[in-house]
C-alpha cells in the first residue's frame, strides 16, 4: 500500500487501535458511576479512528467509517440525546414535567453505585459518545481533505454540496 | 403554565437544527420550510409568554444545585426579538441563498445560533450561560464565513479569533467567580456577593467578564471584528448578527450580570457610560466615510450599541427603560437595513454605493424599506428610532449629564447625514444605464422587508402609556430591582 505512513507506524497502530477503542467504550460506560462520560469517551473513540486515518491514509479509513455515514450518525445521536432529554416532558404532567428528567431512574431505581442505577444517564452518555465520535471524525476528515485540495479535494467538496 | 414551556425554546431550534441536515433534497425544500415553521412556532410561543414570569428546574433539581431556566419580562422580550428576527431572516434566506450551496448546513447553524441565544436569555446559571454563548458564537463564526470567498473566510477567521478571545476572558472570569464564591447559580452568587466584602479577586473577575462581554457586544475599544464580520456574512446572517446576536450575547448578558448579580456601582455605571459614549461617537465618525453599504451599517451598529450602553450606564429607571426600548428598536430597523442592503446586493451583485444609483425606479419595495430603516435609525419623528433616542436624551438630562445629551443629539444628526448620503447615492438620483434591466426582489424577500417595516412603525406605539408600562417598564423593573432574590420567582 502506498498511502499512509511507514510499516512501523502501521503495525503499531494496528496493535493499539483496538485497545484505544475499548478504552473509549470503558470511559463511556463508566460515566454514570465514576469519572468518565460521553464526551471524553467519544473523544477517545474518535482518536482511534483518527489514528487509523493518519497511519493508513484516508481511503483505508473511509472503508472503516465513511464520513457520510458519520455525518448521519452525528445527527441521529444528537436527536436521540434530545429525545431522551424530552422523555420527562412528554410522559410526566404538571409540576413533575422537567427537561432532562431522569424518568427511567424513577421507575427502575436500582441500587446506588451499582450497574443500572443511573436511569437514563448511561443512555445519554452513549448518545453523546456517538455524537462526539462522529463529529470529531468528520471534522478531521474535512481538515485532511484541505491538503488534497488541488488533486482530489475539489471533487470531494463538490460531493458535499446539496445542490441549488 | 408558562414555566413548562421554557425548555421548548431550546428544544425546537436545537431539534430542527440537528434534523435538517439529515433530510435529503426534495421538491418541498424541507430545510427552508422547517426553518420558517420552527422560527414561526418560536415567535408564537414567545408572544404567548411575553411579560410573564416563570421558572423551570432542569432535571427536577432544586434551585442552587441544578440549572434553572427562568422567564421574566426582560428575557421574554429578548426571546420575542430573537424569534421575530429569526422568522424574518429565515423567510429572507429562502431566495437569498440561491447562489450558495450547502443550504441544509446553513439552516442547521442558523437554528443552533437561535437555540444558543434563547439559552442565554433564559438561563440562571453562569456556566450554562457560557455554554449557550459558545453555541451561538461558534455557529455564527461558520455563518459569517458561509459564502467561502477569500475575504469571507478572512472575516470569519478574524471574528472566530477575537470572539474566541472574548469567550476565554468570560470563562476565566467564571472560574475566578467560582473560586471565590463556590457557586455559579446567579441568584445564589448575587446573594453571596452582597454579603462578602469587596476583594481584589472579585474585581478581577468583573474586569474579565466586562472585557469578554464587551468584545461580544462590539463596543468600541473591542470592536475590531465587527466591521469585517457583518459585510462578509450573507445578508440574513448579518441582520441576525447586528440585530440580536451582539445584544443577546453582549449587552443583555452584561446588563444581567452588572445589574442583577454585581449590583451596579456608580463607578461601573460611569465605565459603561464612557464605553457607550465612545462607541456612539466613534462608530458614527467611522461610518461616514464608508462606501461599502453593509460595512457602513456595521459601523452604525457600533454607534447604536453605544447609545444602548450609554442609557444602561446612566442607571436611572428612565435610562434603563430607554436603553431597552432602543435595543428593541435597533433590532427592527438595523435588520431591515441589512436585509434591504442584501436585497440590493442580490439583484445588482455589488455593495459599493458609488456604483449604485436611481434604484428607486426599479426596486420600489427595497427602496421603501431602506428609506424607512434610514429614517428610523436617524430618529425622524413618526418612526420608532425617534422615540427611543428622545427618551435616551431625556434620561441623560434627567441624570444631570447634559454633555452626553448634546453628544447624543449630534451623533443623531451625523447618522441622518450618513443615511441621506446612502439614499442619494443608491436609491434616488438618475438611474444608471447598467441598472435599467433590474427587477424587484422575489416575493419572499419582499415579505420579510414588509414585516420589518411594519415592526418599525408599530414599535413606536410602545411609547404610549399603557403599552409602555406593560412591556418596557416591566422589563426595566427587572434590571432596576438590583440583585435577584434567591427564592423568588426569578
Amino acid at each position: 500500500m502506498k498511502e499512509g505512513m511507514s510499516l512501523i507506524v502501521k503495525t503499531v497502530a494496528r496493535w493499539v487501535v483496538g485497545f484505544i477503542f475499548l478504552y473509549g467504550i470503558y470511559i463511556t460506560a463508566e460515566g454514570h458511576l465514576g469519572p468518565g462520560g460521553g464526551f471524553s469517551g467519544g473523544i477517545i473513540l474518535a482518536c482511534s479512528y483518527i489514528l487509523i486515518l493518519i497511519a493508513y491514509g484516508r481511503r483505508f479509513a473511509s472503508r472503516n467509517l465513511d464520513w457520510r455515514i458519520a455525518r448521519i450518525m452525528a445527527g441521529v445521536a444528537a436527536l436521540s440525546f434530545l429525545a431522551l432529554a424530552m422523555l420527562g416532558m412528554i410522559f410526566e404532567t404538571g409540576g413533575n414535567a422537567h427537561f432532562f428528567d431522569n424518568l427511567i431512574r424513577k421507575n427502575l431505581p436500582g441500587t446506588a453505585f451499582h450497574l443500572f442505577s443511573g436511569g437514563n444517564i448511561p443512555l445519554l452518555n452513549l448518545a453523546l459518545a456517538i455524537l462526539v465520535l462522529a463529529s470529531v471524525f468528520t471534522a478531521f476528515v474535512l481538515l485532511a481533505a484541505v491538503r488534497f485540495w488541488e488533486t482530489r479535494g475539489k471533487k470531494f467538496f463538490s460531493s458535499l454540496e446539496d445542490g441549488p | 403554565m408558562s414555566s413548562s414551556l421554557l425548555p421548548y425554546f431550546l428544544m425546537i431550534p436545537a431539534g430542527l437544527g440537528f434534523l435538517i441536515p439529515l433530510l435529503g433534497r426534495s421538491r418541498i425544500r424541507p430545510a427552508d420550510t422547517l426553518a420558517a415553521l420552527g422560527t414561526g412556532l418560536l415567535l408564537a410561543l414567545s408572544l404567548f409568554t411575553l411579560g410573564k414570569t416563570g421558572k423551570h428546574l432542569v432535571g427536577g433539581w432544586p434551585q442552587p444545585i441544578g440549572i434553572t431556566l427562568a422567564l421574566d419580562p426582560l428575557s421574554s422580550l429578548m426571546l420575542t426579538l430573537i424569534a421575530g428576527l429569526g422568522l424574518c431572516a429565515s423567510i429572507f434566506s429562502i431566495r437569498a441563498l440561491d447562489r450558495h450551496t450547502g443550504r441544509s448546513h446553513y439552516y442547521s447553524l442558523f437554528l443552533l445560533m437561535i437555540a444558543g441565544m434563547n439559552g442565554v436569555a433564559l438561563t440562571r446559571d453562569l456556566f450554562n450561560l457560557y455554554v449557550f454563548l459558545e453555541l451561538a458564537s461558534i455557529s455564527s463564526y461558520a455563518l459569517v464565513a458561509f459564502s467561502a470567498e477569500a475575504e469571507d473566510l478572512e472575516a470569519g477567521f478574524k471574528y472566530a479569533i477575537l470572539s474566541g478571545l472574548g469567550s476565554i476572558f468570560i470563562l476565566l472570569g467564571i472560574a475566578v467567580v467560582y473560586l471565590c464564591y463556590g457557586t455559579v447559580n446567579l441568584p445564589q452568587l448575587a446573594e453571596r456577593l452582597a454579603l462578602a466584602p469587596a476583594g481584589e479577586l472579585i474585581n478581577f473577575s468583573l474586569i474579565l467578564l466586562l472585557a469578554g462581554f464587551c468584545i461580544k457586544a462590539g463596543l468600541i475599544p473591542f470592536h475590531f471584528w465587527l466591521p469585517d464580520a457583518h459585510p462578509a456574512a450573507p445578508a440574513p446572517v448579518s441582520a441576525m448578527l447586528s440585530g440580536i446576536l451582539i445584544k443577546a450575547l453582549g449587552l443583555y448578558a452584561l446588563a444581567r450580570l452588572l445589574f442583577n448579580v454585581y449590583d451596579l456601582s456608580p463607578g461601573l455605571g460611569r465605565l459603561l457610560l464612557g464605553l457607550g459614549a465612545l462607541s456612539m461617537i466613534g462608530g458614527v465618525l467611522l461610518a461616514i466615510g464608508q462606501n461599502d453599504f453593509k460595512r457602513m451599517l456595521a459601523y452604525h451598529s457600533i454607534s447604536q450599541i453605544g447609545y444602548i450602553a450609554l442609557a444602561f450606564g446612566l442607571g436611572t429607571p428612565l435610562g434603563i427603560m430607554a436603553g431597552i426600548y432602543h435595543l428593541v428598536n435597533h433590532a427592527a430597523f438595523k435588520s431591515l437595513l441589512f436585509l434591504s442592503a442584501g436585497a440590493v446586493e442580490y439583484r445588482t451583485g455589488t455593495r459599493d454605493l458609488n456604483e449604485l444609483g436611481g434604484l428607486r425606479a426599479r426596486m420600489p419595495v427595497t427602496s421603501a424599506a431602506s428609506l424607512v430603516g434610514s429614517l428610523s435609525i436617524a430618529g425622524v419623528p413618526p418612526l420608532n428610532g425617534f422615540f427611543s433616542k428622545l427618551l435616551i436624551i431625556f434620561a441623560c438630562v434627567q441624570a444631570g449629564r447634559q454633555g452626553l445629551a448634546a453628544a447624543a443629539v449630534i451623533v443623531s444628526i451625523l447618522t441622518l447625514a450618513s443615511f441621506m448620503k446612502v439614499q442619494r447615492a443608491a436609491f434616488f438620483g438618475p438611474l444608471k444605464d447598467k441598472w435599467t434591466g433590474l427587477k424587484e426582489v422575489p416575493f419572499s424577500m419582499q415579505l420579510s422587508l414588509f414585516l420589518l417595516m411594519a415592526a418599525c412603525l408599530a414599535l413606536s406605539l410602545l411609547v404610549l402609556p399603557g403599552l409602555r408600562e406593560q412591556f418596557l417598564n416591566s422589563a426595566q423593573a427587572v434590571l432596576s430591582a438590583g440583585i435577584m432574590p434567591a427564592g423568588g420567582s426569578r
